[in-house]
């Protein structure tokens, strides 16, 4: 069965938009969006992995997690759960910080509204939109902060330009 | 000053001065005659792009010629391509959970 994984950008707006569907009831699959200890087996894309420090599901509580390398590097991010309609949506505003508490100078906010619908079948579509604050986004996102999102996938891009380079 | 590539992209007219950079380097008069805008708002536009990294100005003789950088705009892509990665490895992840649950 297709999972109807979908992964849009719009550059201009700064939007992106992820739909995925699951085999299971929305019951299940909030209950994995809202339990930290089932966040922590998956929310982690592999090789990487997360490490919950407060997880307060209700508004105005905040989650605060680790994400953590292979090579052991963490960086902090900040949840605060901004809205919340049972079984239905999640609204988040996320920044990065030191670990200490302190937001990271110049580092980007972003914010995360996530619905969950039922679907036929017993099943789930989990659509998930992502809006970027403007100045300095992409940077930081990219190359700062230790490269969050360069680890893991973006060896494969290193690879890729060696065997480009090379040719 | 250091800005953000999607500052590059956000405006009509900067995505339309690039489009018509990536056919070739132009000189800002020539840009400036695709627009209705004023020289002055075209040049504005050109900073920022500049700022962005996404154009280069070279100087030619007395011209000063806008070049289009390919690699900049890349970036976004590969950005996007991570992060696209990332959401949908952390999704099947998901998928495996639930069925344990």
């Amino acid at each position: 069965m297709t999972n109807n994984f979908s992964f849009e950008a719009d550059k201009e707006t700064k939007q992106i938009h992820i739909t995925r569907e699951f085999n299971a009831p929305v019951e299940r699959v909030w209950k994995a969006f809202t339990d930290s200890k089932l966040l922590d087996q998956w929310w982690g894309p592999k090789p990487n992995r997360i490490e919950t420090r407060i997880f307060e599901f209700k508004v105005g509580g905040t989650w605060q997690f680790a994400m953590v390398t292979p090579e052991g590097q963490k960086h902090w991010l900040n949840a605060e759960f901004t809205g919340i309609e049972d079984h239905k949506a999640i609204i988040t505003k996320a920044l990065f910080f030191d670990g200490d508490g302190n937001p990271i100078k110049d580092a980007p906010n972003w914010y995360r509204n996530t619905t969950f619908a039922s679907i036929e079948g017993n099943r789930t579509r989990v659509d998930v939109e992502i809006n970027f604050e403007a100045q300095d986004t992409f940077d930081s996102f990219a190359f700062g902060h230790g490269g969050y999102f360069k680890t893991g996938t973006s060896i494969g891009y290193d690879q890729l330009d060696e065997l480009l380079t090379a040719e | 000053m250091r800005r953000d590539i999607f500052q590059a992209v956000a405006d009509p007219t900067r995505r339309a001065i690039l489009s018509l950079l990536v056919t070739g380097a132009m000189t800002p008069n020539a840009i400036a005659g695709h627009f209705d805008s004023t020289r002055q708002a075209v040049s504005k536009h050109l900073q920022i792009l500049t700022e962005c990294e996404v154009v280069t100005p070279k100087q030619t003789g007395r011209e000063i010629h806008y070049h289009f950088n390919p690699e900049k705009m890349k970036e976004i892509d590969i950005w996007l391509e991570q992060l696209r990665k990332m959401w949908e490895d952390r999704f099947d992840q998901l998928d495996n959970l639930l069925n344990d649950l």
